[in-house]
């Protein structure tokens, strides 16, 4: 197909203008979108407003059409376990087995805990549940991992609380709209969540890599402390997360770090719950929060590397 | 088969409309439709549908735009699809302005070499958002976004098809 041979319009000087003017606009329609961007960058929470009305009325759109998706998801799973069902029942049965003894352990373990929380007079801090939602859709198109969830401000979610599925920790909240508020889930490059590991303790933080796995930082150098299995959970240090959340299983190692894949799969959790801040003064201003973290349970060496950056 | 000779006013302007209105709301709808799929993917994946109507309209009929029109379309964009203010927008503009640099150089371009303009266009686009996000601190490799740039430019031809189908009912009489 040929281009059309020549832009100008002719002799007219006023239609040349207007060609020149498009151009012109063009040029500053760039220049505000880099300044937009730039305020984005700096401020992660401008044009709250306007993204938290344009979430409103995209959400429940997506969120109709999630069930059927959902549905269509599950075949390819079904037929595989049902082809599996042999060997698989064998290992399940042995797994059960193993399971039950470390079940008989944990609750002697937590009694234990209880006996001695009573008698340290240590108040058990809760986690409150804020609301139950659904996912709804998550970006697709863009290296950001961030995903919907069909509750906003009418429901009490707030810029910063964690979510949990009952699988293990989803992310945070990033955006709010009134009904419908944008979660920044913990395998997003930007999220850094402080966990420890729960077969020796070995404190780190589980960041982001993109593509749905976590990496692990340690604060040593050289040794790599974890092996393939283990399991971590929330520390709680940074006083966002609540301790305990189970967060993702390692899988393997790429050079001196360990990779883990979360254990809550975004794409398959039901509901997801969002908890409040675990510590609100540790979201709040550095001002509001001195002196009173301190007093907060910090059961792991010091939050080193600024363990909760604000997410943008 | 109704009656190719418009009997009224109203009927004049509808057609006017559909010949004038159709590429720009296609283009909002087919990413609004992206935007609003009920799934939720671990890893980039899937192709930005609304650059990739907007490439098939502009690369077919470069001569309906005014070069400012991906200004708002992506502004409209990043509202819905929940990425930074201004992505889009500034994105979407610079390929249209490169693409009447490119007709301006190039006297003809067939259907591949459109296919070629095309997939430079997304490439640009997919290392605009990740660099982006890298300033935003989203730490990621690039090539994590390796599937959705090869699944973007073999979706393209498929959009393509459907831009043509759409042009064609757009004039028809």
């Amino acid at each position: 197909m040929a281009a059309p041979a020549n832009r100008r319009p002719g002799f007219s000087r006023r239609a040349q203008y207007g060609l020149f003017l498009g151009y012109v606009i063009a040029v500053a329609g760039m220049l505000v979108a880099v300044l937009l961007l730039v305020i984005a960058i700096i401020d992660p929470r401008g044009f709250a407003a306007i993204k938290g009305a344009a979430l409103d009325a995209t959400t429940p759109i997506a969120g109709a059409g999630r069930g059927a998706v959902r549905g269509i998801g599950g075949i390819g799973e079904w037929i595989s376990d049902y082809i599996r069902a042999g060997s698989q029942n064998a290992a399940l049965r042995a797994e059960l087995e193993a399971q039950r003894r470390e079940l008989i352990a944990a609750r002697t373990a937590a009694a234990e805990n209880e006996r001695l929380r009573r008698l340290l007079d240590l108040a058990r801090e809760s986690e409150n549940e804020v609301a139950i939602a659904r996912l709804v859709s998550s970006s697709y198109d863009s290296p950001r991992r961030l995903a919907t969830l069909s509750a906003g401000t009418a429901s009490g979610v707030r810029v910063g609380q964690p979510v949990r599925a009952p699988e293990g920790l989803i992310g945070r909240v990033l955006e709010t709209g009134r009904w419908a508020s944008r979660i920044l889930l913990v395998s997003d490059g930007a999220s850094s969540v402080p966990v420890r590991a729960l077969r020796n303790g070995v404190p780190a933080l589980a960041a982001g890599r993109g593509d749905g796995m976590l990496e692990l930082r340690t604060l040593e150098v050289g040794i790599n402390p974890f092996r393939r299995g283990d399991v971590l959970v929330t520390s709680g240090v940074g006083g966002i997360f609540p301790p305990g959340i189970p967060v993702a299983v390692v899988t393997g190692f790429s050079g001196d770090t360990a990779i883990a894949r979360p254990l809550a799969d975004p794409a398959r959790v039901d509901y997801a719950v969002v908890l409040s801040v675990y510590q609100p003064a540790a979201a709040g201003p550095l001002e509001a929060a001195t002196g009173e973290v301190a007093a907060g349970p910090v059961n792991a060496p010091a939050p080193a590397q600024g363990s909760n950056a604000t997410p943008r | 088969m109704n009656n190719r000779i418009a009997s009224s006013e109203a009927e004049i302007a509808l057609r006017d409309a559909r010949r004038r209105f159709t590429p720009v709301v296609s283009i909002l709808a087919i990413t609004a439709l992206g935007a609003l799929l009920p799934i939720v993917t671990q890893m980039p994946l899937l192709p930005d549908f609304g650059l990739l109507a907007l490439l098939a309209w502009r690369l077919l009929r470069p001569e309906i735009w005014t070069p400012w029109l991906p200004v708002p379309l992506g502004l409209a964009s990043d509202l819905v699809t929940g990425h930074p203010l201004g992505q889009a927008m500034l994105a979407w503009t610079a390929i249209v302005l490169a693409c009447d640099m490119i007709d301006a150089r190039l006297g003809f371009r067939d259907y591949w070499m459109d296919w070629l303009i095309a997939a430079g266009a997304i490439a640009f686009e997919i290392v605009v958002a990740w660099y982006i996000a890298l300033l935003m601190g989203a730490d990621v490799r690039f090539s994590i976004m390796i599937p959705q740039l090869a699944l973007s430019v073999l979706t393209y031809p498929l959009v393509t098809r459907l831009v043509l189908a759409l042009d064609r009912w757009r004039l028809a009489r």
